[in-house]
């Protein structure tokens, strides 16, 4: 963080809440805290209603005149349409549970940020509106009406949370406030309350296939300097295509890894990957984003997001659907995808074409994860490996979210680092595989602007990676997640400097002896390669 | 502040039902008209809540996965915590009903200097709340003999393992003293440490009231001012059976016994309207009673409808001549 608090003093954190009751705390909508406000021009594109700028700073939000009947309407839709919203408004008893398990509480003490108080939030105006008790007893049976300082307070609050469902693991009930989140946030968008660093890549991803934005020239020229700096590395020309009918497998990754760092060495080693495997796969320029930023407006906008994946696989007329390294849309892809735009009926059940192994998890899907794939290429022998390229690195492995809490991919990833790296640790047990810590930025919170919660948001993550760089020397933060690569690095940066953050592909690239490859001298990074260095 | 209205309340409700037998007379308002209402009340508030929330579909497959998935055949499928078929979901379901698997993992977070971040074991919650849910059960299925002409041989086995620690006369029950310990620890518990009483509502500290009056006036009856059981027994029989037992006897039952019947009858109409529909709840959740096999089954939305794309041949039209320029094929040249 260029500006505001330092790390010694982010770390003192209170965690005693105010003498008074929290209804009558009043929200101070704080910088730091909260990401700008949504353009006009990107609502208008998504059809999205309420279309203008706005910022939530201002006094005025721009907000319809019958701003609270819609949301209430809304309200009454999505108790009527989903019965985890129904259940998780009525049958939380308030033990507490789940108080200290939120990355946001933890690392900033704002009682409302524990998740049983951010529920309650909701769950006042609830009461208030949508139960005999809360309609006649108001405040005593902890209902609250609706007003403007209510709904503002919903908002900051509900973009305090980046649906990581930790949570949701240890609640008695399954109460899962991702779920309850997701539905705030469409209520919000029903008023256009949208932020600009969700609904900038939204657009984008609408009209151009990508959260970035990048246009089909510009994916391939990002691509093409990746293939001269593979090619610098590996003496090795590697030749993708794109929008290639007739392949056998479409790949699809989240955006991010074809344009920043530490992302592009992931997809460097993608590319590597399936070269030396021969494997008869394309891009796509139209279906260039795995990641899914429309599940952070509403289940509609995620689902016309996600629809160009099978829409394009059909087109190309590929076999089966290939996806790389990402959190949420894995999330999306394995209990919202086939929901959506299913059934893919005209794909066929993924069969590596190496090994021949037939992939039965995703026989309705058809798309599986890139670390299903690989893991099955290394159990099988089919790839070369030296992992002692990897001895300058100490790793550890960071569980995202949502392929821990909404997949269970653990092994997977685990079984690969642990093939191409020596040095591997886990971090402590109560912040990884099902009780992983959010990297504090998901959720499309990843913006500059609020960088104060987002260095609160991961110093549970940062903090345990401090404890086994202690005690390990680790150095590096192996992940799975395109927005891990690019947040986590900020973390690092900030609470544990000298960490830094890698795919899980990277590493595989890296160690992967590749048929005809010169003597490697570097790795991807252009770091001398570990042995080297005494010569 | 909070458990204050709650705790006036409960005391007003024990009262209302002293005051009104020794007083009022009212023996068969509070032992047969009260007991039938809150019943039907029970009874139908609990359908009817159920059946609301089983009106709103699941339109999504959303189990939180707590374990290894079933992917690779080498790789170890966690099939309690994260199960791929109904059987894993069943054995996920019970461990959660009768062992409260979730609430088990609890930890406790401190910050300590350094920073430094723990994570310690935290099972007290868990052992109050299991203590509690399970004495309660006990002691209901205790009370099932003053329904029951002959007692079934399940319930006397019941209650003789609950007091198989054979001290004093009548026989202690272990339940009783475990649920008075249970609730007053969730009761402390709650007022003690500062979040969960920054957190807690009136309508968490009135079934705690509600239960411990019930508690305590069920425990005096037994142990310390007797209670006339062979009466007790006539009304209970005579609430089953339809057939109310005469004013005679119903006067020969202590006041301290309709405290204690109309403290549970308010709990039973209570119950319905209130957060310890969790009863019900916890069967119904999503996030716990769903297999976690969406890319294998297709998971059906009924309210599932077409919504607007940007189509592939839109996108061509945008970025054609970019597309060519870039070689990368395109359908209309």
């Amino acid at each position: 963080m260029a500006k505001g608090p330092k790390p010694d003093e982010l770390s003192k954190i209170n965690y005693t809440p105010p003498r008074k009751e929290w209804m009558d705390v009043p929200t101070e909508i704080r910088s730091g805290m909260f990401c700008w406000g949504a353009k006009g021009k990107n609502l208008e594109t998504l059809e999205f209603p309420n279309a203008r700028d706005w910022s939530p700073a201002e006094e005025d939000w721009k907000l319809p005149e019958n701003w609270k009947e819609i949301f209430l309407d809304g309200m009454k839709e999505r108790l009527e349409k989903y019965r985890s919203f129904r259940l998780f408004m009525d049958i939380c008893v308030r033990c507490g549970a789940c108080a200290d398990k939120c990355h946001f509480f933890v690392g900033g003490g704002d009682p409302k940020n524990m998740p049983v108080l951010r529920a309650e939030l909701l769950r006042s105006v609830y009461r208030k509106y949508f139960t005999t008790s809360g309609k006649i007893f108001g405040k005593t049976a902890g209902a609250r009406e609706l007003t403007i300082d209510v709904l503002k307070e919903l908002w900051y609050y509900y973009f305090q949370c980046t649906e990581c469902r930790r949570c949701s693991l240890f609640c008695p009930y399954g109460i899962d406030q991702a779920e309850i989140t997701m539905i705030g946030r469409e209520l919000f968008n029903l008023l256009g309350l949208n932020t600009d660093w969700i609904s900038g890549p939204v657009a984008n991803c609408y009209m151009k296939g990508n959260h970035l934005g990048l246009e089909p020239h510009t994916i391939t020229s990002n691509i093409e300097y990746m293939l001269d700096d593979i090619e610098t590395v590996t003496g090795i020309k590697v030749t993708p295509t794109f929008n290639r009918k007739g392949a056998e497998i479409l790949f699809v990754t989240p955006s991010g890894d074809l344009f920043a760092d530490p992302g592009t060495y992931t997809c460097m080693g993608y590319l590597m990957l399936f070269h030396e495997l021969g494997l008869d796969y394309t891009w796509s320029t139209y279906a260039s984003e795995g990641g899914n930023f429309g599940f952070f407006t509403s289940n509609d906008m995620a689902k016309r997001l996600n629809a160009k994946i099978y829409a394009e696989a059909k087109r190309l007329g590929v076999k089966w659907i290939l996806g790389g390294e990402c959190g949420h849309m894995w999330r999306v892809l394995n209990q919202y995808m086939d929901t959506w735009n299913g059934p893919a009926d005209f794909l066929e059940v993924p069969v590596s074409p190496i090994t021949g192994m037939r992939f039965d998890n995703s026989k309705s899907t058809k798309m599986i994860h890139i670390t299903e794939f690989t893991a099955d290429l290394i159990k099988n022998g089919k790839l070369k490996l030296d992992p002692s390229r990897n001895d300058d690195l100490v790793v550890t492995y960071h569980d995202s979210c949502n392929t821990a809490r909404g997949m269970g991919l653990m092994e997977e990833p685990r079984y690969i680092i642990k093939n191409v790296c020596n040095n591997f640790y886990e971090m402590p047990e109560n912040t990884i595989r099902e009780q992983t810590f959010c990297c504090g930025s998901g959720t499309g919170l990843n913006a500059g602007e609020n960088m104060e919660l987002r260095m609160r948001g991961g110093f549970p993550r940062a903090n345990a990676v401090r404890h086994v760089k202690d005690k390990h020397g680790v150095n590096m933060l192996a992940n799975i997640c395109a927005i891990d690569r690019a947040t986590l690095s900020a973390a690092m940066d900030y609470w544990v400097p000298g960490v830094k953050v890698t795919g899980v592909h990277e590493l595989v690239a890296n160690a992967l002896i590749m048929k005809g490859e010169k003597e490697r001298e570097t790795d991807l990074r252009g770091e001398p390669l570990p042995k080297k260095e005494g010569k | 502040m909070k458990s204050l209205i709650p705790f006036i309340a409960v005391v007003v409700l024990v009262l209302l039902a002293f005051v009104g037998v020794e007083a009022g007379n009212l023996q068969f308002l509070f032992g047969v008209v009260i007991p039938y209402a809150a019943l039907a009340a029970f009874i139908v508030g609990f359908i009817i809540r159920v059946v609301n929330w089983g009106r709103s579909p699941v339109p999504f497959s959303i189990p939180t996965t707590a374990g290894q998935q079933k992917s690779l055949p080498w790789v170890k499928q966690n099939k309690l915590d994260n199960p791929s078929g109904a059987l894993g979901v069943v054995g996920r379901m019970a461990l959660e009903v009768f062992l409260f698997r979730s609430l088990f993992r609890n930890t406790k977070t401190e910050l300590r200097d350094g920073p430094k971040l723990t994570y310690g074991s935290e099972k007290f919650l868990w052992l109050a709340g299991m203590a509690f849910h399970w004495s309660f059960l006990i002691i209901l299925v205790r009370h099932l003999r003053f329904f029951a002409q002959s007692v079934p041989p399940v319930i006397s086995l019941v209650a003789s393992l609950d007091s198989f620690l054979q001290i004093g006369v009548p026989l202690l029950y272990i339940t009783d003293v475990v649920i008075l310990l249970a609730v007053t620890y969730l009761f402390i518990r709650r007022v003690s440490m500062p979040l969960i009483k920054y957190i807690s509502l009136p309508a968490d500290y009135f079934p705690l009231f509600l239960i411990l009056g019930i508690v305590i006036s069920g425990i005096l009856m037994r142990y310390f001012s007797k209670v006339y059981i062979v009466g007790v027994k006539e009304l209970a029989m005579g609430l089953v059976s339809f057939n109310p037992v005469n004013q005679e006897t119903m006067q020969s039952i202590t006041p301290l016994f309709y405290v204690h019947l109309f403290l549970i009858s308010v709990l039973f109409a209570y119950f319905p309207f209130s957060k310890l529909m969790h009863l019900g709840g916890v069967f119904l959740s999503p996030t716990r009673n769903m297999p976690n096999n969406s890319r294998m089954v297709r998971h059906i939305n009924p309210w599932n409808h077409p919504v607007h794309v940007h189509t592939y041949e839109e996108y061509e039209n945008d970025f054609r001549e970019k597309m060519k320029k870039a070689g990368i094929p395109v359908e209309k040249e």
